[in-house]
């Protein structure tokens, strides 16, 4: 099923989860549609006019639609109670450990993606919104020692495989939306609120990051890249940039 | 000549007769659905053609489309005037304002609305508000452009037409909440001797329980709207937190608002407002199956319970919109919770209505099949609402195309279907005269096809992550390429569309002269509104005072002399 | 033509239509304020800091404003029960003293707003003095509609209690209803807005 339904590669340990379930349920909705409008064409053709002259007053007898709807009610406190709700506490409560992560901070604009590393330190310098320029869209204060190792980039999302990621998700202004489609991850960012997301990449690639909430006018156009890398690659490009910056 | 034509319009926009008024609306709602269906087929052409010149029309855009290239700009405002027009301006007053005006006080044997004064101000009201929001576009900036959900701060800080978009929606929601305290009370206080409420046809039940909807859900949206209009007009932080920089100017405010609060305020009424779409619908179509398949519908009160539930239930279900707002554990498994729930009085009532085509006598004529096609096009948005209010399911699919299709199936070749039977089915009681079938027929398939080409596609662009609301329908993302040449027969499908409205326009008004007589029950009804003279008196719509004496639906009674027995005919 | 139940009570709802209206329409006042009072508990559960209310508002004054508002919803009784004993002259005067009432409030409201103003205390300066404003202001609305009802009732409508006086006095019955529930949001704001 899930190949028909034609979505992204599943490119993260987490995506399986969300794609039995997505598999599951368009199984459930077929049954049901195929079902149904199997029934609904035949009684079309059996209780036409001319093969019905008169119709029967009293109708179907149809003690089975009743069992119909409890077996949709069935399967979708399955759905719910076995697959949804677990995967989903799975997805937001289980924050893996900080150490055994890749964390950074994601900083939504009109019309881009602010990306935030701690650099060697591992801790994510000061920021003030005074401080905000063009050159300087996090207002980051350089500053501050913790600040000093940190990088920066805009709308590029660089990743280490098979290693959890953990994404600090904020917006500068409007209400923006970070979709890793291939992750199977998306979340609003929420002005006023500082909100974690995170998954683990299993398969490196080079996809998009498209905002998923209208944001105004460039919305259309709030496209970020992220690659996912084998941890040589990613080192080496990490401390390319911090010797840049 | 002149004057006497001026007079004749000053009296037919002045009287509190509720046929004249259910027909004002009826023509301003159709009105406001074409203008709403325009808009989308800029949307639709632009999908396709991204960055080049529209053709015809291009030209008239005027600095909206430079060179007759749409600007983004002027893009979100089609989408979020398109929502607004269709869902508030267009498929609500001609499912409530004009239907349920026409034909529920005839349904429940009244002489006319029990507030025929405050009826005529809610429909001036509603011009009011949706003149208000058409003017928006001639201002600079031009109309709303923040989707027809107005999220802030996005829309706090966006151009004029915001302001208008919220003074358009505080008038038409005080036409809505006058209108719900007339139709509650009329049903209540209005019905015929005899006409128990077991014996309501269900057309008034949903009109009823809509009524309810409206009534309760409205002032949400109300209060948010004072709010935004706060935050706009005299710089409140209702929705603004703080500390935030736009276009690298700090935002000078108080702050310390939740954009959050916003969005709880619009889901509360939007989610009820969805039911409010699709119950009037049912209504209609219940009538239409029960008349043409000459048999009482399957399980009436099962439907009626059923609705209740729904009624219910739609006021607990609003955050399955928020999943992806980052909502915790017990919170989303609520909302998911309820949201499975609320779909099986859904599926209670589809499966009602299919069975009560068993054992039927079925006449296919054209409100007989808009009616049928109704049902499994409501299906299939129905049933892919389930992903959706799967919170895990619903993180790829969250703000792509295949939501767009999921609530388009519903309302679409859902809802705008149910409206097109409707007016089939009463257009004799009001005209006298009976609209062309062959023409009923070319409008038919011709619409069929072209919604379900436009509408289709759609769950496989979202499916493959595809986002809504893009200028350019996601032309610059890679995993939109596989699905982006679908946007080309979808936008020729939509056109093709518009071409099929118009034997249904020509039909329309040539039927005013040249339909068939119908005399006053051509289709054979039971239900009372048949039981008037055509058209129904201007004063008090009956001959004679109606009195119920049976069930709303007593066709094929055994040893009856008709295969019909009206409900207001005396007798058991 | 005639609208049954406008006067008169119909004996299986034992409801006339005027009645059922109006308590639908408070129903969804009820949700109007409601919304809007729900708003102001999640922005102040939400913000990093809140005034202390009495010390920003003017207790005397709002206590003052709940004194004259219950009066006129007494006055207001008064006024239908007199109707009821026939006595045009006693409602006219009872009803002539909730207008007074109400008009009283209203200045007293103008006076406080003044206060606020010029002490630069706007909707702007805080959340929660926008919500004062947005919350007073629309209540202050609502007794603007009730002065005009009842202006209404207390000259030129009169004139129908010659015809039809169930009639006349159903109306009097409802504006007093609507009256009632203005007093009665008032009631729910003074403490909420300026004491806790
Ligand atoms: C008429 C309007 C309408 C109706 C009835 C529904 C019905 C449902 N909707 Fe829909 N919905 C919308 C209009 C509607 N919706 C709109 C407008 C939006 C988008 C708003 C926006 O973001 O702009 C939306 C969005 C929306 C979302 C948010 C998606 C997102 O933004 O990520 C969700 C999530 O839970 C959802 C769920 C549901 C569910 C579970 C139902 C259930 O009630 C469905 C129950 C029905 C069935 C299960 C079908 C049963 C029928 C059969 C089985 C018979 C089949 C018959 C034959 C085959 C002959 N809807
Ligand atoms: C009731 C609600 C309703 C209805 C009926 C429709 C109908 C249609 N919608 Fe709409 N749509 C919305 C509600 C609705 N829509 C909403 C809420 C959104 C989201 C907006 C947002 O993003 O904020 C949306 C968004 C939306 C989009 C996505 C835009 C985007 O993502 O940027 C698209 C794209 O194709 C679309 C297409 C269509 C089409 C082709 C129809 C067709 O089905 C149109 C069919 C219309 C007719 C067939 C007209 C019938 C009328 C007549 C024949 C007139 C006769 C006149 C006289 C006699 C005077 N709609
Ligand atoms: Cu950012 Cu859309
Ligand atoms: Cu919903």
């Amino acid at each position: 099923m899930i190949e028909w339904l034609g979505m992204p590669v599943a490119a993260s340990a987490e995506a399986a989860d969300v794609d039995r379930i997505m598999a599951l349920v368009h199984w459930l909705m077929l049954v049901l549609f195929v079902g149904w409008s199997t029934f609904f064409v035949y009684v079309l053709v059996r209780f036409r006019r001319s093969r019905q002259p008169v119709a029967n007053y009293h109708g179907a007898r149809a003690r089975w639609a009743s069992w119909v709807e409890g077996g949709v009610l069935a399967a979708e406190i399955v759905l719910l109670a076995f697959f949804s709700i677990p995967v989903w506490s799975a997805r937001v409560d289980a924050l893996p450990a900080e150490r055994e992560s890749t964390v950074v901070r994601v900083v939504a604009e009109q019309f881009a993606w602010n990306v935030h590393y701690p650099g060697a330190d591992g801790v994510f310098g000061r920021t003030d919104i005074r401080l905000v320029n063009p050159d300087n869209p996090l207002g980051l204060d350089r500053r501050d020692p913790a600040a000093v190792d940190d990088i920066t980039t805009i709308n590029r999302l660089n990743l280490p495989v098979g290693k959890p990621v953990i994404v600090h998700l904020s917006t500068k202004d409007v209400i923006h939306s970070f979709a890793l489609p291939q992750m199977r991850i998306k979340l609003d960012a929420t002005p006023g609120l500082v909100q974690p997301v995170w998954f683990t990449p299993t398969v490196t690639g080079e996809w998009d990051i498209p905002c998923s909430q209208l944001c105004g006018l460039g919305h259309f156009r709030m496209r970020g890249v992220y690659a996912v890398l084998p941890p040589a690659e990613f080192d080496a490009w990490l401390a390319a940039e911090a010797a840049r910056q | 000549m002149i004057l006497r034509a001026l007079v004749s319009v000053v009296r037919v926009a002045t009287s509190t007769d509720h046929k004249v008024i259910g027909l004002l609306y009826g023509f301003t709602s159709l009105t406001f659905l074409l203008i709403g269906f325009l808009l989308v087929l800029l949307i639709r052409w632009q999908h396709a053609f991204a960055g080049q010149p529209l053709p015809l029309v291009g030209g008239l855009l005027g600095e909206n489309a430079p060179g007759g290239i749409m600007l983004p700009e002027f893009y979100n405002q089609l989408g979020a005037m398109h929502g607004t027009i269709m869902v508030f301006l267009g498929v609500v007053p001609l499912a409530v304002g004009a239907f349920g005006n026409y034909v529920l006080p005839l349904q429940v044997g009244a002489p006319d609305m029990a507030f025929p004064r405050l009826n005529l101000l809610s429909y001036w009201l509603y011009l009011a508000g949706g003149l208000v929001m058409l003017v928006s576009f001639f201002m600079p900036g031009g109309a709303a452009s923040s989707g027809w959900t107005s999220y802030a701060p996005l829309a706090v800080i966006a151009q004029d037409g915001q302001t208008y978009w919220l003074a358009g929606m505080l008038l038409v929601i005080l036409s809505s909440l006058l209108g719900a305290m007339n139709f509650i009370t009329t049903t209540v206080q209005l019905r015929a001797p005899g006409l128990t409420w077991l014996r309501l046809p269900f057309f008034v039940w949903a009109q009823l329980i809509t009524a309810f909807l409206l009534l309760l859900a409205f002032p949400a949206l109300q209060a948010a709207a004072i709010l935004q209009g706060m935050d706009r007009l005299v710089e409140t932080s209702f929705f603004m937190p703080s500390g935030l920089v736009v276009g690298g100017q700090i935002v000078e405010r108080a702050g310390g608002g939740s954009a959050l609060l916003w969005q709880h305020l619009f889901w509360f009424l939007a989610h009820p407002e969805v039911y409010v779409l699709v119950l009037p619908a049912l209504g209609i179509i219940a009538e239409i199956i029960a008349n043409n398949t000459r048999k009482p519908l399957w399980g009436y009160r099962l439907m009626v319970y059923s609705l209740f539930v729904l009624g219910f239930l739609s006021f607990i279900v609003w955050a399955h919109h928020m999943f992806l707002t980052g909502m915790g554990t017990t919170i989303s498994a609520f909302f998911q919770a309820t949201t499975m729930i609320i779909s099986i009085p859904s599926v209670v009532i589809l499966s009602a209505l299919i069975l009560s085509l068993h054992g039927g006598s079925i006449r296919f004529n054209t409100p007989m099949l808009f009616a049928l096609a109704f049902l499994p096009m409501f299906g299939i948005g129905g049933l892919t609402g389930l992903p959706l209010g799967l919170a895990t399911t619903d993180i790829p699919l969250h703000d792509t195309n295949y939501v767009i299709a999921h609530f388009h199936y519903l309302v679409a070749p859902g809802t705008i279907f149910a409206l097109f039977a409707g007016i089939y089915y009463w257009y004799p009681k009001i005209t006298g005269r009976l609209m062309h079938e062959g023409l009923g027929l070319v409008h038919f398939f011709g619409s069929l096809v072209c919604m379900n080409l436009i509408f289709m596609p759609m769950f496989a662009q979202g499916l493959a992550g595809v986002n809504r609301r893009l200028w350019d329908a996601g032309a610059i993302y890679t995993h939109a390429q596989e699905t982006l040449y679908l946007n080309v027969p979808m936008a020729w499908a939509a056109i093709a569309l518009a071409v099929f409205q118009i034997p249904f326009i020509v039909n329309l008004f040539a039927s005013l002269r040249l339909g068939r007589p119908a005399g006053d029950n051509p289709w054979e009804a039971t239900t009372l509104e048949w039981a008037t003279p055509t058209p129904p008196l201007a004063h008090g719509n009956f001959a004679r005072p109606p009195r119920a004496y049976r069930p709303p639906y007593e066709y094929s009674v055994p040893g009856a002399p008709a295969d019909y027995t009206p409900q207001g005919e005396e007798g058991a | 033509m005639e609208i049954p139940y406008t006067a008169e009570i119909r004996p299986d709802t034992g409801l006339t239509n005027p009645k059922l209206g109006i308590w639908l329409f408070l129903a969804s006042e009820v949700m109007l304020f409601g919304s809007l009072f729900a708003s102001y508990v999640l922005l102040r559960i939400g913000a990093p800091s809140w005034p202390v209310q009495s010390a920003v508002l003017s207790v005397p004054l709002a206590t003052l404003n709940t004194v004259i508002l219950i009066a006129s919803s007494a006055t207001m009784v008064l006024a239908l029960a007199a109707l009821r004993r026939r006595s045009l002259p006693g409602y006219r005067l009872y009803m002539g003293l909730t207008i007074l009432g109400g008009l009283l409030f209203l200045v007293v409201k103008a006076v406080e707003y003044g206060d606020k103003v010029s002490a630069g205390l706007l909707p702007s300066t805080s959340n929660f003095l926008g919500m004062y404003f947005t919350l007073t202001g629309l209540h202050a609305l609502h007794v603007v509609a009730g002065l005009v009802v009842n202006l209404f009732l207390w000259l030129p409508g009169a004139a129908m209690w010659r015809t039809e006086p169930a009639r006349f006095a159903g109306r009097v019955e409802v504006a007093g209803i609507y009256w009632h529930f203005v007093d009665l949001v008032w009631i729910f704001l003074f403490p909420v807005l300026y004491l806790l």
